[in-house]
Formats: structure tokens, sequence, C-alpha cells
């Protein structure tokens, strides 16, 4: 193996090879050499991170016709260093009633819960933080600890804007958390396995994309509810509760939340890339190959899945939370496992079948099974306004 | 001492720390979060024994569901949650003889464990969660009680409308 | 690395302590200057009325009660999922029934009137 394949173990060898000649242990350079490697990945995560605010306001910016930051630095590149410096000399204000512990320790949960997630998205075929053989479920996990800095934070603040923020955020968080891991059951079934490596090279002929883009969509619609953003955003309902849950942060620690919330959206978006859209064997050619070429793949795809989330934060207005939580257990729900059913049935039928065989047909089943579903819920629609207004529909006389 | 005994001892004293916590603190509140680090430490201790998909799990469904259902609860029949009862209740001698007595039972029928001289643990095949999967559905292993979860389920759901509604009316 | 699980921990300590540093460096460098106005609780710029703590709304519960108990069920599901290419046809039926009997009780839910808001 070269650099250029496998970066990460050439550099681990190098590495402990450098700290035993210094005289240490084996072990200890071992893991001295891994702690590095973590720490490498943290500050790439949070560089990320800061270059991802300026993403986000640049892109809002155009979205609504103006120019966005544009002083600081060549197009305002260097406006997030500004935010950070700002934010860090704020001053720290902390209610006199809360509870000092819990309030200081939501902040760091909830950007921990997203750093945490890291570890397991796999950038190329040899550079991944580890190879975890329950990766889907740790996705699962990460936002387990999410919502519950979410709850920390809303009850610590002792106000009750703060609170029902938190309780409103979190019924929605845990509400789409059913869709979000039935349409990650969808590439388990596909590629036989949790780990996020296996997926991905499960996708070195054919996308997950094409062979299921019902289970994409669901994906992509139960995570931007998960995230808290808009549509869903009830947490930042400025009209309504002033800022939901972190109402009383000031400083560096609202700082912490809204980076956090930014790093978990680009994160989702990278592992939209992964589950569903091939990992790192996407644009460019070789991405199993190379590791470079790999992890600008998967960059590339997060970076792409991030607009789109911000194209429909930035397009759509509130739903509220009634209608959203009426959306979840009436419609996604019962869609999202009506439409595992058929895949597991339809993936298990066409087991050993030739690959182009496979994919026209689960493609079409998709294609059937969108189509019955907006049929089915063209006709309740038709019936609920028949009952409202008391006359058929023009169009309906006809079909 | 090996690493693995290090952490070991660590995260024990950690999920009993908080466990006694649980029961010891006045705020209820705040014994939920105690509660929370008690089943974090239970994962952490799956994890050690490299039951990769059982601490997954703890994490998910005990710290992610059940955990949050239980702060739920709390501030729901709490009128005032940051007020305490009356610390201890008048049999808490009693308790503390039975749990003397559990324990030293305990030790003394684990004493003769062949277990405890190993220090590492035992190997986990490479496709664990593949044979779990067979497992849960094969007829000749656990399918009966994998369907008789879900109709357990079931009945807890039920169950749970059931009194939610009376509550209602 | 012979256990997965010990990069993980490492990974949540060194993921835990970069957000404390930038609440340690915070605390450095911000000034400090309370007094009560400024530490009462915020309500859009008035006077606080009322208990900070507000009546919980009881169908908040509902929600976490039937959320745990499709959670519990999707992660039954998993080593379902694991199991389907290696074994016989009729295990996709098991884990048919499995999801049909849930969603079952998903239906009876929203019958008697559990999934509503008000």
């Amino acid at each position: 193996m070269n650099f250029w394949t496998d970066p990460i173990e050439v550099s681990r060898q190098w590495l402990v090879g450098l700290f035993t000649g210094w005289g240490l242990a084996a072990d200890l350079a071992n893991i001295l050499a891994i702690l590095l490697g973590i720490i490498l990945l943290v500050v790439f995560a949070m560089v990320l991170d800061v270059f991802l605010v300026w993403i986000e306001r640049k892109v809002v910016a155009r979205f609504q016709d103006r120019l966005g930051p544009n002083r600081i630095g060549p197009f305002g590149i260097f406006q997030p260093f500004a935010d950070v410096i700002k934010l860090i000399i704020k001053e720290d204000i902390t209610p006199a009633t809360a509870d000092k512990f819990v309030f200081n320790l939501a902040p760091i949960l909830s950007l921990a819960s997203v750093v945490i997630l890291w570890a397991v998205l796999p950038l190329a075929s040899t550079v991944y933080g580890v190879d975890l053989n329950v990766a889907v479920l740790y996705l699962v996990a990460a936002g387990a600890l999410g919502t519950l800095s979410i709850i920390m934070a809303g009850w610590a603040s002792d106000n009750k804007y703060a609170l029902v923020g938190a309780y409103r955020m979190v019924a929605a968080m845990i509400s789409f958390e059913i869709p979000m891991v039935v349409a990650l059951l969808i590439p388990t079934i596909l590629a036989g396995t949790l780990s996020m490596k296996g997926i991905s090279q499960a996708q070195n002929d054919v996308w997950f994309f094409v062979v299921s883009p019902l289970g994409a969509i669901l994906f992509l619609v139960a995570a931007i509810a998960e995230l808290g953003r808009s549509p869903f955003d009830l947490n930042e309902g400025e009209s309504e509760i002033v800022a939901g849950f972190h109402i009383e942060y000031t400083g560096m620690k609202f700082g912490l939340f809204y980076a956090g919330e930014l790093l978990h959206a680009f994160t989702f978006g990278a592992f939209l890339g992964v589950l569903f859209f091939g990992g790192w064997n996407g644009p460019l050619p070789f991405g199993d190959k190379y590791a470079l070429i790999g992890i600008f793949n998967v960059i590339a795809k997060g970076m792409f899945f991030y607009w789109v989330i911000m194209w429909v934060k930035y397009t759509v207005p509130r739903i509220r939370i009634d209608h959203m939580l009426a959306f979840n257990w009436k419609f996604l729900t019962p869609a999202a496992f009506a439409l595992l059913m058929v895949t597991a049935v339809l993936h298990r039928l066409l087991l050993g079948a030739e690959t182009w065989v496979y994919v026209v047909f689960m493609l079409a089943m998709n294609l059937v099974f969108g189509w019955t579903v907006v049929e089915i819920l063209r006709a309740l629609a038709r019936k609920q306004r028949e009952s409202a207004e008391g006359k058929p529909w023009p169009a309906a006389a006809q079909n | 001492m090996t690493p693995q005994q290090i952490i070991f001892l660590l995260t024990a004293f950690v999920a009993v720390f908080s466990a006694v916590n649980v029961v010891s603190t006045r705020n209820m509140v705040h014994a939920a979060l105690w509660l929370i680090a008690t089943l974090f430490g239970a994962a952490v201790l799956f994890a050690l024994l490299e039951a990769s998909f059982i601490a997954v799990v703890q994490v998910v469904v005990y710290i992610g569901a059940i955990a949050i259902m239980f702060i739920f609860a709390v501030m729901l029949t709490r009128r005032d949650i940051r007020e305490g009862g009356p610390q201890h209740n008048p049999g808490w001698w009693s308790a503390a003889v039975i749990s003397v007595l559990v324990f030293a039972s305990l030790v003394v029928v684990l004493s003769n464990w062949s277990g405890f001289n190993t220090v590492s643990a035992p190997p986990v095949p490479e496709d664990s969660l593949v044979l779990l999967g067979k497992a849960l559905v094969s007829p000749d292993a656990f399918v009966l009680p994998f369907e008789v979860a879900s109709v357990l389920l079931l009945s807890a759901l039920v169950g749970a409308v059931y009194v939610a509604i009376g509550n209602k009316k | 690395m012979e256990n997965a699980w010990l990069y993980i921990g490492l990974f949540l300590i060194v993921g835990l302590i970069v957000p404390a540093a930038a609440i340690v460096m915070s605390l450095l460098l911000a000034p400090r200057k309370p007094n009560t106005i400024k530490q009462s609780t915020y309500e859009c710029g008035m006077e606080t009325v009322g208990d900070s703590l507000v009546q919980f709304k009881a169908q908040y519960y509902v929600f976490a009660l039937v959320y745990l108990i499709f959670g519990v069920e999707t992660v039954f599901l998993f080593p379902w999922a694991l199991a389907l290419n290696q074994m016989e046809l009729f295990v996709v039926v098991e884990g048919i029934i499995f999801i049909l009997i849930l969603l079952a009780g998903l239906v009876y839910t929203w019958r008697k009137g559990m999934l509503e808001w008000a």
C-alpha cells in the first residue's frame, strides 16, 4: 500500500515508528497515534463547521436576492471568524435561578453528539475513524444524545418559553425518528450489513438511490425534521416562542448550539450521500482506490445535500406543530413501514437476479408505490373537499 | 492492571455512584439525569464486552426513549418539581439489611465461578449480528418469541391508550 | 484496533473536550458584570408573570409512549433485516407479520384519537 491509496495506515505506521524511536512502548505509541488521528478529524470537522457558517449566510442571502457578507476578506470569507471572536468575548449571562451544571452541560453535549458521528463516517474506502459493525444504529444513538441535550437545555433555563420550546422540539424529534429508522433499514436490507463502509462498498455498481429513490426521499424528509431545520423548526419560531430552548443562552454557549445545528445538517447530508448516493463511489471515478478522490466525493455530496436542506429551509414556510405530528404519525410512519415491507419482499424475491433486472424491478416498484400513495392522498383530499363543499369537483365528473 | 480492567473499574464506579444518586438526590429531574448516567455506564460495559448491538440498542431504547419518558412523566405529575418530600421513609434500615444480604449471597455464589481468572472478554464471532438475525427468525430458534414480542408491544400500546383515554374523559 | 469501541470512547472524550475548551476560552476572555436585571428570566423584555414551570401538556407523554413502542419495534427489525439475504423466503413473511401487528396498534391508537394534538 502506498500513501495515495491508504494514507491513514501509512501515517499511523510512520507515527508509531517515530514514537518508538523516541523510546515509548509500542502500546502507548499506538494509542498516541490514534489520539492524534482523532484530534485531526475533530479539528477538520470544526474548521468545516466554521466554513459552513459562511456558506449558510451567503446561500441564504442569494435565496433572498441580496449579497450576504462581503466586507471581511474576499467574498466575506473571514466573516465566521469575526463571528466566533464576537461570541467568545460576549458576556456570559446565566439566569439566577437556572440549574448551573445542567445549564452548562447542555451545549457541550449538543455539539459532542454531532462530533461523535464523524467517527463512523467513511470519507474514503480506507479513510474512516472506525469501521463499526453497528454504525447505522450508532447514528440513531447519537441522535438520542442530541434529544437529551435539548431537554436539558430547556429545563435548566428555568424559563417557560424555553421549556415549551424544548418540549415541542423533543416531541417533533422523537416522532420523526421512526420514519428515519425505517428509512435506515432500507439500505441495511439492500446491503446486508449495518456498517457504513459495507453499505458504501455495496454501491460499487449501482447507487441505492436508483434502486430505492423513495427511501432516499423518506430519509431526507425525516432527517430535516430530526435536525430541527425549517420547515420543521418550531424551535426557532421567533414569532411564537422567541428562540425556543436556547433563549437564555448567550455568547459561546449559543454559538455552540448554532454551530452544532449547522454541522449536524452537513453531517446528515454526508450520511445521506453515503447511505443512498454511493459514498465514495462518487461522480469522480476511482473513488474506491484513491483516498483523496473518495474524500472529495463524500465531502462534495455532503455539500450538495447541505445546499438541498438549505434550499428547502429558505423556500417553504414553517409547519405548525400539530400538522407536523399528524403528518408524521398518520402519513409518514405507515407509508414508511409499507415501503419497507414491499422493499423487503421484492429484494428477497430478486436475490439471485442479474443487476439490471434487479434495478429495473426495484425502480418500477418504487414508482408504482409512489404513484399509489399519491393517488390515495388525492382520493382522500377529494373526499374531504366534497364533504366540506357538498358538491363534486368538476374534474371528478370526467374520471 | 490491564487497561481494560482500569476502564471497567472506572465505569463500574460511575454507574454505581450514579445509581446511588438516583435515589438520594432531592430534585426529581436530577434523579432522571443520574439514571441516564447509570444507563450510559451499562452501555459502556456492554461495549467493553464487545456486544456492540446491545450497547447501541441500550443507548437508543433506554436513553433515547425510556429516559425521555421518565423526564416527561416527572414533569407531568409533579406540580412543583423543585420541592422534595421526606428524604427517607421509615423502613430504610430493612432495605439496607436486605441489600447487604443480597450482596453477600451474590459474592458467595460467584466466588466459585471460573470466569474471574480471565481478564479479557470471550471472542465474539465476526458476523455476530447476522447470527443474531438468523437466530431471531429461524423456525428452530427464536421466531416464536420474536412474534410474541410484537404482540407484547401491541398489548403495551393498547393498555397505554386505555389508561390515557380514561384520564381524558 | 482490537476494540472499535475504544476508538469511539476516545472520540467521545475529545468531542466533549472541544466545546468545553470553547466555553473555557469564553470564561477567560468575556467580561463578567452580573446584576439582578440581567440575570432575571427573559420574557420578551417584561416582568415575568406566573411560575416558570407551566402545566405540562399530557399529549407529549402519549407521543413519547407511542415512540417508545415503535422504537423498540424498529430495533427488533434490524436483526431481521440482516438475516433476510441468507435465509429462506418465509423469513420475509415473519417480519411482515411483526410489522403488521404493530401497524394494527398504530391504527387502533389513531382511531381512539390518541394522536390528536388537542
